[in-house]
């Protein structure tokens, strides 16, 4: 094999790839072959940086030189002066937008420096599709160790001593969850890995997989010797063609080396894997819906007890984790549950993986210790909010989660004290708000995405959700009275405590949780027939102030409905019962002359 | 692909594909590793400055001395000396030697990099090399 002096790291995941990822690792060979150096660069396709915001994102070891926004024309100019004359293509180095300085190692960026990779320890460094790159960095080395050296009683005892709690939202302890399983006979038993992601805004399950398929191969087959299972299945929306694609080539190296399939390493024991593909639809996240869908019925989640440890897929004894709680499994194993359990909280231990999204700088993939605060992660890590605005509100736990506002960004981050801060850690999306949004809008936003996503088994859930919309939506069109702000709280109510599933039980925690922190937004929607954040049409007026308007037209020839009036150099007016209030005018004026109110 | 057939196997061939990533990791790790720049400038790439990052690359390879990066950098202001190298101690100021042949790089290899003595050849550093 040839020494490589230099790898060239080209994102492969879904962020950068559909950025023309594949158009640079192209041109990057051509020109490495054109400058003779083949044999001491290699090109390699790797899992997403995080950095996705200024993807596509090309990484150059061992220097680490952290190339952003690079695009295949660049590849040239990146091979000629980077490889072979050792200068630094300045203009694609990533610049520090406050201090304006230029960065070029990536160790050096706020952006990774509070970062502690676990379950992402593999993202961005291997090639996804090359199973010896896993197995260079410990791979199957945790399956082989437990396989050899421990009964499925001692791994189990790691997971549970590690303090490793389910990252899928509900936050349950991995290992008792694996002793359920392990405690009941069966003549089958299956493990199954949820990744079905459905939280609007969220990608990290779709990341590990992407970036790092093997490593949760590895864990299923590891649960498998825990719980007394050969068989697992992985439960993937089918809108993740490459996750899909990755993980079925891992899944068939690994039965090629024989790491899947009968008697693996000689120990006797059997396990494989097969995929389901899933449909998409929200509610086939929660357990007992997602095996209703994988035994080919409707994806409608059924009362627990039975829990899936006991009756699961076909009646047996059945794991369900998801695809990050999986990621950490490996580590915990080789490293030992008492490396793991220092770091995170006391009772939140490890890393949790966040997909930052919204009006923040840095939109990506983060993975940080339990107990790293909001602030660090908005803006130490996230690099702020966007264009300089005023923080508002963070989402948290999608929609079954609630909002976190300004007095909450100090609180360590840990599943118990989300929950006590009125929201909840969910699967791991965080949207970031800023003064421009308008909390009854958003909590709208969320209650649609809920009533869409209702699989309609219960009256309180399918019924419910539509009546809270309703309600929402006559508040923002400024029809609302004082009296709608008690249904939307007595309906929430019943909701909560009548609803089947977790999606009917937390569906009214958005419009609670704002409700909380900002009932003053849904009194001015209510009493002033104003919005403050200037979001809901409804209740804004567009109109052109006497001193600042000279008269240029402008506003006049774009707005669609010819609603604006007035004279060349004289003082324009907007007829309001004509006006549509699209906007177009204020966006125009250059003479900051158009005032909404 | 030879099947795996024991814990052993896995072992060694995780020894056999070691090296695919170490390249790697060594970026990861960098503060803690002896730093070997290399200049590449024109005048660098003339005087046989890639033949002699090779060979300081491959003999630490083959002197199993692991705690090293190699990496290249653009002009470091020596062309009369070329070729230069900065060898860089984790937590220390980097030192450039000039006029490196092979002889010369192999006794930076077993004094400066391994035992941590300097050797003869040291260019008085007049800049500071950009990162
Ligand atoms: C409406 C609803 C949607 C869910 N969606 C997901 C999902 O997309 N991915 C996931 O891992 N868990 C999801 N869950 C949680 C699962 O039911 C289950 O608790 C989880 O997969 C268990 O894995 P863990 O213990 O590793 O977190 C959802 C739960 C509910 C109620
Ligand atoms: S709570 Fe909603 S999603 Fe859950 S079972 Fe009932 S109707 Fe379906
Ligand atoms: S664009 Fe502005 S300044 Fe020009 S006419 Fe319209 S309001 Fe007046
Ligand atoms: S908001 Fe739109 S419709 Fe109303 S005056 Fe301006 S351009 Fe015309
Ligand atoms: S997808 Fe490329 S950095 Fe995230
Ligand atoms: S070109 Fe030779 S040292 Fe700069």
């Amino acid at each position: 094999m040839a020494n490589y002096k230099m790898q060239m790291l080209v994102c492969g995941g879904t962020g950068c790839k559909s950025a023309e990822a594949d158009g640079i690792v192209t041109n990057l060979e051509k020109a490495i072959v054109a400058n003779n150096i083949s044999d001491e660069v290699q090109v390699l396709t790797t899992g997403c940086f995080g950095f996705c915001e200024k993807g596509p994102v090309v990484k150059i070891l061992p220097d680490n030189t952290f190339y952003v926004q690079v695009v295949p024309e660049d590849a040239e100019e990146l091979v000629a002066e980077h490889c072979v004359k050792g200068r630094k293509v300045e203009r694609l180095l990533y610049v520090n937008p406050d201090t304006k300085e230029i960065i070029s190692d990536s160790k050096d960026m706020d952006f990774y420096k509070k970062q502690m990779r676990i379950a992402l320890r593999n993202c961005g460094l291997i090639d996804p599709d090359v199973i010896d790159d896993y197995i260079a960095r410990d791979g199957y080395q945790a399956i082989g160790r437990a396989l050899t050296e421990m009964t499925p009683e001692d791994v189990i005892d790691v997971i549970k001593d590690s303090g490793l709690r389910g990252r899928g939202g509900g936050g349950f302890p991995t290992g008792l969850k694996w002793q359920f399983a392990a405690g009941y006979d069966a003549d089958q038993k299956y493990v199954i890995c949820n990744a079905d992601e459905g939280d609007p805004g969220a990608f990290m399950d779709r990341s590990i997989l992407e970036g790092d398929p093997h490593s949760v191969i590895e864990a299923m087959a590891i649960c498998g010797y825990a719980i007394g299972a050969s068989q697992g299945r992985v439960y993937i929306r089918a809108e993740y063609p490459l996750a899909i694609k990755r993980l079925e080539k891992a899944i068939s190296d690994a039965r090629d080396y024989g790491l899947l399939g009968q008697d693996i390493m000689g120990t006797g024991f059997e396990f494989d894997i097969e995929l389901t593909y899933g449909a998409g639809a929200f509610v086939c996240g929660e357990e007992t819906a997602l095996i209703h869908s994988m035994e080919g019925e409707r994806g409608e989640p059924t009362t627990k007890p039975p829990f899936p440890a006991e009756s699961g897929y076909w009646g047996k004894p059945t794991n369900v984790n998801n695809v990050e709680t999986f990621a950490n499994v490996p580590a915990i194993l080789l490293k030992g549950a008492d490396w793991y359990s220092r770091i995170g909280t006391e009772r939140s231990t490890g890393t949790k993986v966040f997909a930052l999204a919204g009006k923040i700088n840095n939109v990506g993939l983060i993975e940080v210790p339990m107990g790293t605060t909001l602030r660090e992660v908005i803006y130490d890590i996230g690099g702020g909010i966007k264009d300089g605005k005023k923080f508002k509100a963070v989402q948290t736990g999608g929609p079954s989660g609630g909002c976190l506002t300004e007095k909450d960004l100090d609180t360590p981050i840990d599943f118990d004290n989300l929950i006590a801060a009125g929201s909840m850690m969910g699967s791991g999306g965080m949207i970031v708000m800023d003064e421009d949004d308008c909390m009854p809008a958003i909590a709208k936003f969320y209650l649609e995405f809920t009533v869409e996503e209702s699989c309609g088994k219960c009256t309180p859930c399918r019924v419910g959700t539509k009546r809270l919309h309703e309600l929402l939506e006559v508040i923002v069109d400024g029809k609302g009275e004082m009296k709608h702000i008690d249904e939307l709280k007595r309906l929430s109510r019943t909701i909560k405590s009548a609803s089947l599933c977790g999606l009917g039980q937390t569906a009214p925690n958005p419009i609670l949780s704002t409700l909380d922190a900002f009932y003053d937004e849904y009194l001015a929607h209510i009493n002033d027939k104003k919005c403050p954040a200037g979001q809901c049409t409804s209740l804004l007026s567009y109109y052109i102030l006497e001193d600042k308007c000279i008269g240029c037209t402008a506003c006049a020839r774009v707005c669609p409905v010819n609603c604006i009036s007035g004279e060349v150099k004289k003082l324009h007016v907007i007829d309001q019962e004509t006006c549509i209030k699209c906007g177009a005018c204020y966006d125009t004026c250059k003479f900051a002359a158009i005032e909404k109110r | 692909m030879a099947k795996i057939k024991s814990f052993a196997d896995l072992k060694k061939i995780k020894e056999d594909v070691q090296s695919q990533v170490a390249l790697r990791e060594k970026g990861e790790n960098s503060d803690n590793l002896v730093k070997v720049r290399v200049a590449m400038a024109t005048c660098g790439i003339a005087s046989g400055a890639r033949e002699i990052m090779t060979y300081i690359i491959d003999e630490c390879a083959a002197k199993g001395v692991e705690n090293v990066v190699v990496t290249q950098t653009g002009c470091m202001g020596y062309c009369y000396a070329e070729p230069t190298i900065e060898v860089v101690l984790p937590g220390q100021d980097g030192v450039v030697y000039g006029n490196v042949d092979q002889k010369k790089a192999l006794e930076i290899i077993e004094k400066h990099i391994v035992e941590g003595t300097l050797v003869d050849g040291i260019i008085p550093q007049t800049h500071k090399t950009i990162e």
